[in-house]
């Protein structure tokens, strides 16, 4: 049985941080050397915790599995990090982002987790400004500031359109320093494989070194997570190439309740699939959306050039369906509406799965040198891929998966279920609802990792006994030689076909059946489908090599079975969420004009999912979500 | 596409590596060059040989994992663009293709085409940073930066840490790859207090990794997918003589 209390502060929403902050148990600096502290992954959330903790005095044992901890995909956001500074004096405020996004998130998020986010962004850029981290300024050498998607207001802070470079280096650095001075033991290529409780308590973790093959061990007073999202069980995403779901999938396994996994973001701004080669999606930032419009044929089956289709032919789809928000609708909005163009038969692009995003009326308004500087990457990024030029031409887009809102349950100290686990940023489901608004991903990952853990790391620390463990506790014995096993069953079945063809099929089934929209009988289909490729995979898969040197097929291969089984969790999920919201979207459950009909009297909450055993349903409990201060309705971009 | 690629075959980094022939039909022009590389080892697999090992990730050109020396140049033919952004519209049907690790001291081969670049990461451990404890920063516009610098700070702010620069040298001289980041930090001013300690300890650590010096002949620019200047390796040295000459 799962407990659920999310730990909410009492007291006035504006007040609840402080007050909590002011009545957190704390960590004398003395005996915070005594605690040694497991951070798994190094992207925003990960890196800033690392750091800051190490900071604060905590011994730090970090891990990554790329080469460097530079490399987390954090590094590819492109577009910016929210923050409620108000330097445009256009009205924003911490309440407004606070709205914004409770609103974006379609009224799936927890509110106090949400004020506090807003709360904290402030600080974020002063901190990241500290930082170095080369933020655009204007010419009077104060910070610039763009608009996004969902918002009213310019409170993006952006770094070209490299902001999640930019943030995530800032991370790497201050991790550096730390490193530098001894307070971080890091540890490249090496991958979390699985979770260590001893007495109800995480206490450690199981690793494989992707160099030497070598199955470890790690013992800590606290362990925390920020492995990232699972958009990769569509196969073909805006993730890089390693994201997966293992680390977080494998707690669950070890009794971590897993939330609403069915919240996917799918990003409306990608560039198309060009072919069954592909092997990923690229991503075209969502500011692009500021100044590109974005159209499609008014007819059918209209394969004339872009160029030769007169004004009067064209239906700039989103500027006509929700006039106020225009080309700037939320990503799950402009997403769909994309689809539904295409699916009508007006999609541009020789798979017709594509819409324009037009910049000739920009290029007009303020110079092709205007556009080229707030833009120039991403244009040159375009006609690398493409081989076309969208200074010329506009530029064809379409939806991919992109981000997952959902991930493993926290409470509002960002402890999972398991006393002593805890999961930061993408991660973990907290703040972004059913929806995630542009540029926020940045926010909470940072705000997780720079000002939230750093405070609840020590009054969970502070507050608990934590009996001494080390790796020769029979407990980490036993995991290492369940994760040794794991690997020597994958090296032993010598079938046919490879890791990446499973995962291929399997993302194929999951964006037919689970993807931008879901129906009752897609997802039954998939949940009969799901378990017969599984079967096939255990019975089939060929990695070559072996086991004591680096073998990335046999790292794949590992990815893969966990996507396997959680890609079912993923359609149970989405199969009794019997509404529509964000971006979980049944097509049972729509208005008449096409959106989202959310249904609060019975699904206003987070469904938290609970392992009960290999091929078992899981068990679905609920934390009912309560809404005070923002008033539960439609949501409306018109 | 028909392509014959001639690959570096290496088991670990104490056994000798060799080039190994490979053909390979049906190429796209439209597959990036890592996809390429995925058709390879999908028939590898599946055949029970062992797949070609490189390092790669984001596959959208910013993460700075890929590499590869392709026909002797890093990153390949295309100007400012990695290897996962490289397509394979850049070669022609029938070509012999090359591919390699990184060739440097500091770069030891670990498998394949994977190098282990941590002598980098060691570098920034030095100084690659501003030291500003997380908690209450001065307020983000409390200090304001004119626009030049602070794009000029971002330009060099842009490097991957990807190596090309180290692997097109002949002398194996990751002078760009550390003046860019003195660059970034020393275009700020909040990297000022700190700024000739940092360079001193950066150049130190550097020489340590076993990298070679800069001789200018630029080819670090001219491999750098970022399109990072070799102006920064002069403002470094001259940061590096003020140091050294004035004490830090």
């Amino acid at each position: 049985m799962l407990n659920l209390d999310s730990k909410i502060p009492a007291g006035a929403i504006t007040e609840k941080w402080d007050k909590h902050r002011a009545e957190m148990k704390l960590v004398n600096p003395a005996n915070k050397r005594k605690y040694t502290v497991i951070v798994v992954g190094t992207g925003l959330a990960g890196g800033a915790a690392a750091a800051s903790l190490a900071e604060l005095g905590y011994k730090v044992e970090c891990f990554t599995f790329h080469d460097s901890p530079r490399r987390a995909h954090s590094i590819a956001a492109q577009g910016g990090i929210n923050a409620a500074k108000n330097y445009q004096n256009d009205g924003d405020s911490i309440w407004r982002l606070f709205y914004d996004t409770v609103k974006g998130g379609d009224f799936r998020a927890r509110e106090a987790n949400v004020y506090r986010l807003a709360q904290v962004s402030v600080n974020i850029i002063d901190q990241c400004v500290a930082q170095g981290v080369p933020f655009a300024r204007e010419y009077g050498g104060y910070l610039g500031n763009r608009s996004f998607g969902g918002a009213q207001v310019s409170r993006t802070f952006y770094a070209k359109g490299q902001t999640g470079q930019q943030l995530l280096l800032g991370a790497y650095s201050a991790l550096s320093r730390q490193i530098g001075a001894g307070t971080v033991n890091m540890h490249n290529r090496k991958e979390m494989l699985d979770l260590v409780i001893v007495d109800g308590q995480a206490r450690g973790i199981v690793t494989r070194d992707l160099v030497s093959g070598k199955i470890e061990s790690f013992a800590a007073d606290a362990v925390i997570l920020a492995t990232g999202g699972y958009a990769n069980v569509f196969y073909l995403s805006t993730n890089a190439k390693a994201c997966n779901v293992t680390s977080i999938y494998r707690a669950h396994k070890k009794g971590a309740g897993l939330a609403n996994p069915c919240y996917t973001q799918i990003h409306p701004t990608c560039i198309p699939v060009s072919g069954d080669h592909q092997s990923k999606l690229t991503l075209m930032s969502e500011s692009l959306r500021n100044d590109g419009r974005i159209w499609v044929p008014k007819s059918k089956g209209d394969k004339r050039a872009a160029q030769d289709i007169p004004e009067s032919e064209r239906d700039y789809y989103l500027e006509r369906k929700y006039p106020s928000f225009g080309n700037l609708s939320p990503r799950d909005i402009a997403s769909r509406a994309a689809k539904e163009a295409c699916d009508e038969g007006r999609g541009v692009g020789h798979s017709g799965f594509g819409v324009y995003l037009d910049f000739a009326d920009s290029i007009h308004r303020l110079s092709e040198a205007t556009i080229a500087e707030r833009y120039g990457n991403l244009f040159e990024m375009y006609e690398r891929i493409t081989g076309e030029n969208p200074y010329k031409t506009p530029m064809r887009i379409y939806p991919a998966p992109h981000y997952t809102m959902g991930g493993l349950w926290v409470d509002y100290n960002l402890m999972s279920t398991i006393p002593g686990l805890h999961v930061l940023g993408e991660a973990n489901f907290s703040d972004h609802g059913a929806n995630r608004l542009g540029a926020s991903a940045l926010m909470q990952g940072l705000a997780d990792g720079y000002f939230v853990i750093p405070y609840t790391l020590g009054h969970y620390l502070a507050s608990n006994k934590l009996d001494k463990v080390t790796t020769e506790h029979p407990e980490f014995k036993k995991v290492e030689e369940e994760v040794t096993n794991q690997t020597k069953r994958f090296l032993s079945i010598n079938g046919k076909r490879s890791t990446n063809s499973f995962h291929r099929e399997l993302g194929l089934l999951m964006w037919d059946k689970c993807g931008m929209a879901r129906t009752e009988k897609s997802l039954k289909e998939a949940l009969q489908r799901i378990p017969e490729l599984r079967e096939e995979f255990w019975k089939n898969v060929r990695v070559s090599g072996s086991g004591e040197e680096l073998n990335q097929s046999l790292e794949h291969a590992g990815r893969v079975a966990d996507f396997l089984e959680f890609a079912e969790l993923m359609c149970y999920d989405a199969l009794e969420r019997e509404e529509s919201c964000g971006g979980h979207f049944r097509s049972e459950y729509q208005t008449e004009d096409g959106e989202a009909l959310r249904n609060d009297a019975k699904f206003c909450h987070a469904a938290v999912w609970e392992y009960d055993g290999y091929g078992k349903k899981p068990i679905r409990h609920k934390e009912e979500l309560t809404f005070d201060n923002v008033h539960l309705a439609t949501r409306s971009y018109k | 596409m028909k392509l014959n690629l001639k690959i570096w075959r290496q088991q670990n980094a104490g056994t000798e590596g060799k080039v190994v022939d490979y053909m390979l039909d049906d190429v796209s022009p439209d597959m990036s060059f890592l996809e390429m590389l995925d058709i390879l080892n999908e028939k590898l697999i599946v055949k029970g040989d062992e797949p070609v090992a490189f390092d790669h990730d984001c596959r959208e050109g910013i993460c700075g994992a890929c590499s590869l020396m392709i026909n002797g140049v890093p990153h390949g033919p295309e100007k400012a663009t990695t290897t996962c952004q490289l397509h394979m519209r850049k070669f022609h049907d029938g070509e012999e293709i090359t591919i390699e690790p990184w060739r440097a001291n500091a770069f030891p081969v670990i498998k394949d085409l994977v190098v282990d670049r941590s002598s980098f990461d060691r570098i920034i451990q030095k100084g690659g940073f501003i030291s500003a404890s997380t908690g209450n920063a001065p307020d983000g516009n409390a200090i304001p930066i004119s626009k030049i610098d602070a794009d000029l700070a971002m330009d060099n702010a842009a490097c991957i840490g990807c190596g090309a620069c180290v692997a097109a040298c002949k002398n194996g001289s990751a002078s760009l790859f550390v003046s860019a980041k003195v660059a970034h930090l020393g275009y700020l001013p909040q990297g000022q207090p700190e700024r000739f300690r940092r360079v001193i300890a950066m150049v130190d650590q550097m020489d340590t990794e076993g990298f070679g010096s800069c001789s200018n002949t630029y080819d670090c620019e001219a491999a750098c997918p970022k399109g990072i200047s070799v102006r920064n390796i002069a403002r470094m040295n001259r940061d590096y003589l003020k140091a050294n000459l004035f004490g830090v």
